[in-house]
């Protein structure tokens, strides 16, 4: 005599967790995400600004695409993006909330571009790029071992603790734009060598940005090889997993949390040696203007692949672009286009949530299958 | 009339997937009486209240309370009922004070009070004889002054019915006596309690009636008056069941594994292992008995090298003999024993030392969840091979070879180990620490949730690697295949070792009596 217990309701949705997803389908619904969110825009820009949201898409297409120095400057901008994601993703592969790398940039460009100052003309410029390279590499190392060691040794918030990196790099960048003023008076450094072009990038296959293209994509395709395939990899794979089965594998989580943020930090300075003698040719504040923060969404977004980074690199450089030319071309400021990028990046984001997990409404289908 | 019963089970049943946790449980709590819940781990003690609790939902069967029947769906729901559970990890927010996390989650209107509810506080503490200091914070507290801050929380809500999980496993002897004593007051309150707990002898001084479950059935109840440590037993372990599995004698047996005065402390500063000293020998499984929670991860975590030790602790290791099978697999070591206290995890595991722990979870330790069975395989291994870059191949043939040999049902070997069912997780774990060869082979509830045909492949891998020479650490939950499976059982009770006994000649009940500290002799006193 088995009585069923009465008045149970099943709420009217439930969020239940997917055993795993075929890849076409997660695909689909990424581009289903994306497809929504053009739409909503659309009926945003619509409503707000009464234009035709298809002529604004040709604009932002333009913006990005449109001429020939548009398309370098997106590539230029997307490859910036992707080397900093690049360097986030070992540390977020390991857990390690590095939200440091705006310090890590801006200490990596600081020292090139005192580099830049103080020798420029005394070394040739292969040297002197040599010298800035590994300069800047060693201190974005020191800006991202630091806050690995008391992670690892006192277990310290290493949120918190990148993210004060953050702004002593933000001081030492200010009192450097102070000292190295030009011209007076002015509160900027100016272009460094703007006459002798002492340490900027040469032209690599005719490309201002050649360069750019050629260090970032060998980045890239090594940070692949080394998360996939390399011994060091797979510990950083485990510790990110569970430190518990680290620990029981006999691997010195310890070691490998310090030496995974000081490649981290490492490559992350190198951006900021690629944006000052390879973009900007100078130094402030704003050199990493935020890319540290996008960055750690190109990097998570891809899931730690950096091929796959490339391709978000370009749509959030791209949108960027297109943003800035609609605000010129519509009158339009700065926000609205930034409302847009904001809508297109909600609904990619939210879509992993639908790939991850299904709804199921109650008396729909599967509820009453189940 | 009054109704007498607080709360009347009928029929209830909970399943996971395929495990029956409750199986048409009938179970009844009366006002004024402090019911003990007793039974072995996994017996559903636990899952029983939680259903009653809100934590979790009764697939078939009728709670009612106070003669109403209730859907409890929700601890508020619980509540509601004037139902309160005391969980045995404390759900307290650590730098709330007392008369905080008391008031925490209420829904009262208006502003809140604090100085009213210390004063309410004060007064269900002086009704019942409880000490606390409302504005004390909780990081500051004792494990004990911790417990009652959950007891009070409940008291505060307004709750008649009380469920108590293992509340005494955290407590000092006397901090025991006092719960006890408030818990006999509250009983002259007319409120009924449940408490959950594996010692008989606090099963005998505080409770009036005993309810036994084994294997998520009900065994029946016993006014505590009527019975005695050896019946409560004998309802709680059963009858031992034949399983037949194959035991052969392995002779002779060399000295493998020399535990001597083994200490070790939990975080808290408690002794999770007390003096354990015990011999294993290659040729033998070694069973570990014991109520969860009585020192067996830690005792194979020490001798891993996963886990501080205290100073006078030893673990020697001696390693095979050079005409052993097994012999020469493993880097050599100092033929006279080696101490493995000192060493790094994995130097222990160069030496031939493998321990397979499947915990709770399964995943927490052991297996990389978001990784297939080739990368899983080499988790121990990746490091062989020159170069920078790791090596898939060998470990790529392993997990083929484990998944042909032990049927793990995976779509692929690169499908993340989380989404395969438990059992097969098993099976890549226990599988990976056989295929290492190891001398001294360690492995926690290794059966833990699986099925019967693969819990024999599981025993009759253990039961080859014996005979290969190997020393065999069996910790188990199930003393049926304790009994059937090795040849010693060490029984171990509260991190301290009650016994050695040989499984071939002892009775379960001679086990259940070491695990719940009761020795023969005492018992029969």
């Amino acid at each position: 005599m088995t009585q069923t217990v009465q008045h149970h309701k099943e709420p009217l949705l439930r969020i239940v967790k997917r055993d795993g997803i075929a890849r076409p389908k997660a695909y689909a619904i990424r581009i289903a995400a994306v497809l929504a969110s053009l739409v909503v825009s659309g009926i945003f820009i619509f409503a707000i600004t009464k234009l035709n949201p298809i002529q604004v898409y040709e604009a932002i297409f333009d913006g990005a695409f449109g001429t020939n120095r548009r398309s370098w400057v997106t590539i230029r901008d997307a490859m910036m993006l992707l080397c900093i994601g690049v360097g986030l993703a070992p540390a977020f592969k390991m857990k390690f909330w590095n939200i440091g790398a705006e310090g890590q940039i801006l200490i990596g460009g600081v020292v090139t571009a005192g580099i830049m100052r103080a020798w420029g003309g005394d070394l040739s410029t292969p040297a002197l790029l040599a010298v800035m390279g590994i300069v800047s590499l060693l201190c974005g190392c020191l800006w991202g071992v630091i806050p690995a060691v008391f992670k690892a040794v006192w277990n310290t918030n290493e949120t918190l603790f990148t993210l004060m990196m953050n702004y002593v790099a933000i001081q030492i960048t200010s009192y450097c734009v102070a000292l190295w003023e030009n011209p007076v008076g002015s509160n900027s450094v100016g272009i460094i060598n703007q006459m002798t072009a002492y340490g900027h990038f040469p032209k690599v296959f005719g490309q201002a940005y050649g360069l750019n293209v050629v260090l970032v994509l060998i980045l890239a395709v090594g940070m692949y090889i080394y998360l996939k395939y390399s011994k060091q990899g797979y510990e950083i794979s485990v510790v990110g997993d569970s430190e518990n089965t680290a620990r029981y594998a006999g691997i010195n989580v310890k070691k490998v949390t310090i030496r995974t943020m000081a490649i981290s930090g490492a490559i992350c300075g190198l951006a900021g040696f690629i944006e000052v003698a390879g973009v900007s040719h100078t130094i402030s504040t704003e050199t990493a203007g935020g890319r540290g923060f996008t960055a750690i969404i190109v990097a998570w977004l891809a899931q730690f692949n950096t091929f796959v980074m490339i391709l978000i690199s370009f749509l959030l450089v791209f949108l960027q672009q297109g943003a800035i030319q609609i605000a010129s071309q519509f009158n339009l400021n700065d926000y609205a286009s930034e409302i847009i990028t904001g809508i297109i990046l909600f609904f990619i984001l939210s879509s992993e949530f639908f790939i991850n997990y299904r709804v199921i409404v109650r008396g729909g289908k599967e509820a009453k299958g189940k | 009339m009054e109704n007498t019963y607080a709360i009347q089970m009928k029929h209830v049943t909970k399943r996971f997937g395929k495990v029956v946790a409750n199986d048409d449980v009938s179970l009844d709590i009366k006002r004024g009486e402090i019911l003990s819940l007793l039974g072995e781990n996994g017996s559903g003690k636990t899952t029983l209240m939680n259903m009653l609790a809100g934590i979790y939902f009764p697939d078939e069967g009728e709670i009612l309370v106070g003669g109403n029947p209730v859907t409890i769906a929700s601890p508020k729901d619980a509540f509601d009922c004037g139902i309160g559970m005391i969980h045995q990890h404390f759900k307290l927010v650590d730098i709330f004070t007392a008369a905080e996390n008391i008031v925490l989650g209420l829904e009262e209107p208006g502003k809140l009070d604090l100085k009213a509810a210390a004063a309410r506080i004060t007064e269900i503490c002086q009704k019942y004889g409880f000490v606390i200091d409302p504005n004390k914070k909780v990081y500051n507290m004792s494990v004990s002054e911790k417990q009652t801050v959950e007891i009070v929380k409940v008291l505060y809500r307004g709750a008649d019915i009380l469920i108590l999980d293992e509340p005494t496993a955290v407590l000092t002897p006397q901090e025991t006596d006092r719960l006890f004593d408030v818990m006999r007051n509250m009983k002259a309150d007319g409120k009924a309690m449940v408490i959950i707990t594996h010692k008989l002898n606090e099963v005998m001084d505080v409770s009036d009636r005993v309810a036994v479950l084994r294997k998520g059935r009900y065994i029946g109840d016993v006014a505590t008056r009527d019975t005695n440590p050896q019946k409560l037993t004998d309802m709680m372990v059963g009858h031992a069941v034949t399983l037949n599995i194959d035991r052969p004698l392995v002779e002779p047996r060399h000295l493998r594994l020399e535990v001597q005065d083994l200490t070790v402390l939990t975080p808290d500063g408690v002794k999770a292992l007390d003096h354990v000293s015990f011999q294993a020998f290659g040729g033998e499984i070694l069973g570990i008995a014991g109520i969860s929670g009585s020192g067996q991860k830690e005792l194979l975590e020490s001798i891993a090298g996963l886990r501080a030790t205290e100073p006078g602790s030893h673990v020697i290791y001696h390693p095979p003999a050079p005409d052993e099978p097994i012999a020469g697999q493993h880097v050599p070591v100092d033929r006279s024993g080696e101490e493995l206290l000192g060493k790094t995890p994995r130097q222990i595991h160069s030496i031939g030392v493998s321990m397979a722990f499947v915990p709770e979870d399964r995943l927490g330790m052991g297996l990389v969840g978001s990784m297939g069975m080739t990368d899983n395989m080499m988790l121990k291994t990746y490091r062989a091979g020159k170069g920078p870059l790791l090596d898939r191949k060998s470990p790529r043939a392993l997990a083929e070879q484990v998944k042909a040999e032990l049927d793990v049902l995976t779509p692929s070997l690169n499908t993340p180990v989380r989404r395969l069912s438990g059992g097969n997780v098993q099976k890549v774990l226990v599988g990976r620490e056989i295929a290492q060869n190891p001398s001294v082979l360690m492995t926690a509830y290794a059966v833990r949730g699986l099925d019967i045909n693969t819990s024999y492949t599981i025993y009759n891998l253990l039961t080859a690697e014996k005979c290969k020479g190997v020393a065999v650490l069996y910790v188990g939950e199930d003393l049926d295949v304790l009994l059937e499976l090795c040849d010693r059982i060490l029984v171990l009770c509260g991190g301290q070792v009650s016994g050695v006994v040989d499984a071939r000649t002892t009775t379960k009940e001679e086990v259940g009596l070491l695990m719940t500290r009761f020795r023969k002799e005492a018992a029969q006193a």
